[in-house]
């Protein structure tokens, strides 16, 4: 006989976490997949309709419209934010009195709600009574983000880029900072050019945070809501219409909650497997 | 190649040193001779690496000057100062290979591939690394990554001084003793004048040829091992190297000749006091005592057999004394007789040798 050395009493110090991972994420899941596959014409009655709202969201145009200015979206603020926040990162002093100010700083835009960020974002950007907007117009160039298109998208941009480019800055500035001395002392020793600093040390040093840094605004990018709501609220027309706000128009104001829950299954497993490709891709590099 | 001067070199790491502790090297005058085998020997904390920086210009001396052969090159930085330098810890460029690595000092100054790849071919040669050319760095183990540091401090045949800052602290104990060695050989071969900083007395030993002993801040002795060893100049060297490290016992000098407690020592040559000296003794190794029918009577307190000798604790009224006698020597039972190798006993005025 062996004997069983296996205690299953164990999983009762697991069960705190199971419980509420359950009621925070597994239970409000479940009944958005509940809803994914019913129809409801209110009064609390259902109709099974099976995978009919998947079918229907993956083919709608509007789907992939909002899907393409989201992935655009994100695409382009993580070119802006990854490069800047490491230059700024690379700017920042190393030590001294300075560098708490300049974290302090940098850390103000990240300590701001987000409806407030898109709050002051539109009332700056007016180009009537906002100080950026009357600067812009002033400068000789006709800019009104309430009405233009490509105007909204340059604000938006911008006001992600003011709101996040210090979470890189401070993953990037924690990277740098880790890096020993004597790999600058080394290098100097070597004659290596400040290009050569930043291609062989920095830069490789700086892979794992910047791993992180790409992650969290991928993820947080692309699920944005608060900031263009407030600022643009989808406008002009649908032209900043991310998903997320595409989803809740969807839910709420139309009420198609069963459309809606198929929108959101599809959005989150989105999500998943792009942060899934993101890690595995950036983790198989780390290895070789 | 070159010889290098340091010239009353100073250094704090304050803005306003005040008390003599503020300063992290303290008055230097060091001449290293060309293509010499050094080992920078001293406690941590004591100013060794603080002295490297300031040879390989990665730190401003606070005065003094540093010249190579009959060149000022205080102001010049690092790059231009045609040096190299291992680190304690090793120093790899994770993203390239083992070749791209070594070969980075000799791209950098833009040196023709083709003489950067015999160059690398050879230095992989030197230290038994051929194989490994190929491999991206950053998959290798300490051990591997310190040798391509040490490749990369070898490999330009142009530099004035190597140096190497402990280097070997992250390697196992077997292969310390092999790098050593290595070390020692291509020192030999190469013939560059090499600075090896070390905590370590075998190490120090082994490497060098002349050995500098540093203490807080001041260089307090410069020797081969045997003068190290024979006539320490500082009781600091005494006592640091050599296992057990030397004797120390208190003195009154009579007529030139120290005594201990009532017991007078005639060494080879009187001794002049300083007028200011506040605290004298007597410094004699283990290796040059023995026991005799006559001479100082001890008590014999423990007896520890490390091998092939053994080392003898005794005392003399609560003074305590350490010899080391050979294996076939008797001791005796419970008290005997000390006698000095009197050639061999030195004495010390607040630390410092009286010759």
């Amino acid at each position: 006989m062996i004997d069983k050395t296996v205690n299953q009493r164990a999983w009762f110090l697991v069960l705190p976490v199971v419980v509420l991972v359950a009621f925070n994420a597994l239970i409000p899941l479940m009944t958005v997949v509940n809803y994914s596959v019913q129809e409801t014409f209110g009064n609390n009655v259902f109709f099974f309709e099976g995978v009919k709202w998947f079918e229907q969201i993956l083919n709608s145009e509007r789907f992939h419209a909002s899907l393409l200015r989201q992935l655009s979206f994100t695409g382009i603020i993580l070119l802006i934010e990854i490069p800047l926040g490491v230059a700024i990162a690379l700017s920042m002093p190393k030590k001294g009195p300075w560098v708490s100010v300049c974290l302090v700083l940098m850390a103000l835009p990240l300590l701001i709600p987000w409806n407030v960020v898109g709050a002051m974002w539109n009332i700056f950007a007016l180009p009537d009574i906002g100080l950026l907007g009357r600067m812009i117009n002033g400068m000789g160039f006709d800019y009104n983000f309430t009405q233009q298109p490509l105007a909204a998208w340059f604000t938006t941009v911008l006001m992600d880029v003011w709101h996040w480019t210090s979470l890189v800055v401070l993953l990037a500035y924690a990277g740098l900072s880790s890096i020993p001395d004597a790999y600058y002392q080394a290098a100097r020793i070597d004659g290596a050019s400040a290009w050569s600093v930043f291609r062989f040390i920095q830069l490789p040093k700086l892979k794992r945070v910047l791993t992180i840094a790409i992650l969290l605004r991928f993820m947080d990018s692309f699920m944005i809501y608060t900031e263009p709501f407030v600022l643009t609220g989808g406008g002009p027309g649908n032209t900043t219409t991310f998903l997320s706000i595409d989803l809740v128009k969807i839910a709420l104001g139309q009420f198609d909650l069963g459309p809606a829950a198929a929108m959101s299954l599809i959005y989150f497993l989105i999500i998943l497997v792009m942060s899934w490709i993101f890690y595995t891709l950036m983790m198989r590099n780390e290895e070789q | 190649m070159a010889k290098i001067t340091l010239d009353q070199v100073r250094h704090s790491y304050l803005d306003h040193p005040e008390s003599p502790d503020d300063w992290a090297l303290k008055e230097l005058d060091v001449v290293w001779s060309d293509g010499g085998a050094y080992a920078l020997l001293g406690p941590s904390g004591c100013g060794k690496t603080t002295l490297l920086n300031v040879i390989s210009g990665l730190l401003q001396p606070s005065h003094g000057r540093v010249l190579f052969d009959d060149r000022d090159v205080t102001n010049v930085p690092s790059e231009h100062r045609e040096i190299a330098q291992v680190f304690q810890f090793p120093v790899v460029y994770d993203t390239m290979t083992v070749f791209d690595n070594r070969a980075f000092p000799l791209r950098n100054r833009g040196i023709p591939e083709a003489q950067v790849k015999s160059r690398v071919e050879e230095i992989a040669r030197m230290l038994d690394l051929e194989a490994a050319l190929g491999n991206r760095a950053s998959g290798l183990t300490a051990d591997g990554k310190q040798k391509i540091s040490l490749g990369r401090g070898l490999v330009r045949s142009d530099v004035n001084v190597i140096m190497f800052d402990e280097p070997l602290t992250v390697i196992d104990p077997h292969l310390k003793w092999q790098l050593r060695s290595k070390l020692k050989e291509l020192q030999q071969e190469v013939g560059a004048t090499m600075i090896y900083v070390t905590h370590d007395q075998t190490e120090a030993l082994t490497f060098a040829d002349k050995v500098v002993v540093m203490l807080e801040g001041q260089v307090v002795q410069i020797g081969t091992p045997e003068e190290l060893f024979d006539k320490p100049g500082h009781t600091f060297v005494g006592h640091f190297i050599g296992s057990p490290g030397m004797n120390l016992l208190p003195c009154e000098i009579i007529d030139g000749f120290p005594s201990f407690l009532g017991h007078k020592l005639d060494i080879a040559q009187a001794v002049d006091v300083p007028a200011d000296a506040t605290r004298m003794e007597i410094g004699v190794r283990p290796e040059f005592l023995h026991f005799d029918s006559k001479g100082l009577p001890v008590d014999i307190v423990r007896v520890d057999d490390v091998g092939r000798y053994r080392i003898v604790e005794v005392s003399h009224k609560s003074h305590a004394i350490k010899l080391v006698t050979p294996e076939n020597v008797p001791i005796p039972e419970d008290k005997g007789h000390l006698a000095f190798d009197l050639t061999k006993t030195h004495v010390y005025a607040d630390g410092w040798i009286i010759n």
